[in-house]
């Protein structure tokens, strides 16, 4: 009877394709408005992620995100590398400054300071130059988007020099980097280089990153600085869900995704709907036949439930194809950010079995009720 | 034309229908109408029963009660030895699948299936695997000579043609009561002729009984009694050509 079911379906191409349409519709503004806001928060993590090597963050105790820094004091460092179970740990400098161009324009930038020593956080992609080279004085390395940005049209150039707070800054390479939220040009130095272009202040460390002894959890090395020392003492996965969380609370931005994805769940469904009831209106007849003919109102619930799920799972499929599709054309060809985790698959597949359980309601209830006598009826 | 018979002629042994005071009101409160007043009925195994009378006197209402898709107000319904108005709503819908075939007026065939598909509903219906019930709708429907027609779409077919698909739909799971409403009505005199020469020669046997609700006059010849309704009841019931032929 299932198979009668699709039958019946396909054999009204119009309203097929247009209950298909409606759910491709919904699918395709869900899954692809939750990319792109997953895009955007994943740009507000991207210095998180960008840090390899350590796995904890230590901060101020009243930072909420990344991008909030409450500088510490530089003896800070030497509190925290004395919590039983800290491996090592080093200092992180991470701010904007103003740079003067060659040509005499300027340019807001975002600045990040290494660890003189060992240089960790530094990029791993270099496209040109070499990390090591961050060692010269007034060196610094900026990421591929931020050269294209500041110089457009112009091939990779090394030894171009700028200004940052009146000092000379010579570039000496060209690396990836993630995007920013705030799609500032990031500039990579060494922390002392980097303290000396940012303005002055009496406290300039903005993070401590560490690392936990072999054998100990981080959760437990977090817990230990932070109550040795009262600063907060974070995962990088710990850190990633405090920002997120801050942008997601502190924000509009989950509100305006909001508002356009439960538009489309709300004109998916409308078109899906009344499309599907205009359907099984146009096979009443054929339904009531049906039924004359010995078919339980069970197996009918069946049919309209699996023509339902029929469209639904085509929907999706199209629906979200195109937003993959969407996502790997804008990905090239601008600047705006698109991530489709595992999770928005799932969300706009919850969201597409809904709109077609709703959309199916209508004619669920219109089959189940339609008199077997209807077929004597002329 | 025929004689007037009693409404309840045959044997009580033999009978396949048997319809005592059955009445059926639509709506309630002062809003009720009543669309058969105390109906008695009798139709016998190897039957083929015709029942006439002006539009809204309640041959449709008596026949979809017969078929067991509608309930009566009142009254007692025994049909091939089932109690209908003692059965579950659910013993109806199997009864029906087992025991009754259709015929519509409208035909009723899904435009998304070919002749043979169509043909084969009931037996889907009953579980049969579409492979296998494909088959023999094929059969029966090439025994109505429609054998060069089994992957036509309803839309591909005369009026003629849908009602002989129809037909094969109405007797593929060799039902032992076909219910025929108006089946000629759509149709020209030479394919009303050729359908109820099919119904006829395929439906009317012993162990199965046929009754035909029409208008059409032309077919009365293949009645073998005709039951004549006005305002809800049956004013008389004639025996039809076809027994008075059977009778030489």
């Amino acid at each position: 009877m299932l198979w009668i079911a699709w039958k019946m379906l396909i054999g009204n191409r119009v309203k097929y394709l247009g209950i298909v349409f409606g759910v491709v519709f919904a699918a395709l503004l869900i899954a692809q408005q939750s990319s792109i806001f997953c895009g955007l928060m994943s740009l507000t993590v991207s210095q998180i992620r960008d840090v390899q090597g350590p796995d904890i963050w230590v901060m101020d105790a009243k930072v909420q995100y990344v991008d909030d820094i409450k500088p510490l004091a530089d003896t800070e460092l030497f509190r925290v590398k004395g919590v039983p179970g800290v491996a090592w740990a080093v200092r992180f400098y991470k701010g904007t400054a103003r740079a003067r161009l060659a040509e005499g324009s300027y340019e807001q930038m975002m600045l990040l300071g290494l660890d003189d020593a060992t240089l960790i956080g530094a990029p791993e992609q270099v496209v040109l130059g070499s990390i090591a080279d961050l060692r010269k004085p007034d060196a610094v390395i900026m990421d591929d988007a931020g050269y294209k940005r500041i110089w457009p049209g112009e091939p990779y150039q090394l030894g171009r020099v700028f200004e940052m707070n009146d000092r000379r800054a010579v570039l000496v390479g060209v690396t990836k980097a993630s995007r920013s939220f705030t799609s500032f040009p990031i500039v990579y130095t060494r922390y002392s280089q980097a303290v000396a272009f940012a303005p002055p202040e009496r406290k300039v460390l903005s993070f401590v990153l560490a690392d936990a002894e072999p054998g100990v959890a981080p959760e437990e090395v977090c817990r230990r600085i932070e109550a040795q020392t009262g600063l907060q003492a974070l995962t990088r996965a710990q850190f990633f869900r405090k920002t997120i969380r801050y942008y997601l609370a502190k924000t509009g931005i989950p509100v305006n995704f909001a508002v356009t994805v439960l538009l489309g769940f709300l004109v998916g469904t409308a078109i899906a709907g009344q499309t599907f009831y205009l359907f099984t209106v146009e096979n009443i007849r054929q339904f009531g036949a049906l039924k004359a003919m010995g078919t339980s109102n069970w197996t009918i619930l069946g049919m309209v439930l699996a023509q339902a799920l029929q469209v639904g799972l085509i929907g999706y499929g199209v629906g979200v194809g195109l937003a993959a599709i969407f996502g790997q054309v804008v990905k090239g060809a601008s600047r705006l950010s698109f991530f489709m985790p595992w999770q928005v698959l799932a969300i706009t597949g919850v969201a597409v079995f809904v709109i077609v359980l709703l959309a199916s309601l209508l004619s669920i209830r219109k089959v189940l009720i339609v008199d077997p006598a209807i077929v004597f009826r002329g | 034309m025929a004689t007037t018979v009693p409404a309840h002629a045959p044997a009580t042994a033999d009978l396949a229908i048997r319809v005592r005071g059955v009445t059926k009101e639509f709506g309630s409160g002062g809003a009720v109408a009543r669309a058969l007043r105390g109906v008695d009925l009798d139709v016998a195994y190897g039957e083929m029963l015709m029942l006439v009378g002006p539009s809204g006197c309640g041959k449709t209402t008596l026949v979809s009660i017969i078929a067991g898709t509608l309930a009566p107000t009142a009254g007692d319904v025994v049909v091939l030895g089932h109690d209908l108005v003692a059965m579950t709503n659910g013993a109806k819908v199997r009864f029906r699948r087992e025991h009754v075939g259709f015929v519509f007026q409208a035909y009723n065939l899904l435009p998304a299936l070919t002749a043979a598909e169509n043909a084969a509903v009931p037996l889907l219906i009953a579980g049969w695997r579409r492979r296998d019930a494909v088959e023999k709708a094929a059969d029966v429907l090439d025994a109505l000579g429609l054998g060069d027609r089994l992957a036509n779409l309803p839309t591909e077919l005369s009026g003629g043609q849908q009602q002989r698909v129809a037909i094969a739909r109405a007797l593929v799971h060799e039902p032992r009561l076909l219910v025929c409403d108006e089946p000629t009505s759509a149709l020209d005199a030479e394919n009303g002729r050729i359908t109820m020469e099919l119904i006829e020669r395929l439906a009317v046997q012993p162990g199965r009984a046929v009754i035909v609700v029409t208008h059409d006059s032309r077919v009365y010849s293949f009645a073998d009694r005709i039951a004549s309704m006005e305002d809800g009841r049956i004013e008389a019931v004639e025996a039809g050509p076809r027994r008075g032929a059977a009778r030489g």
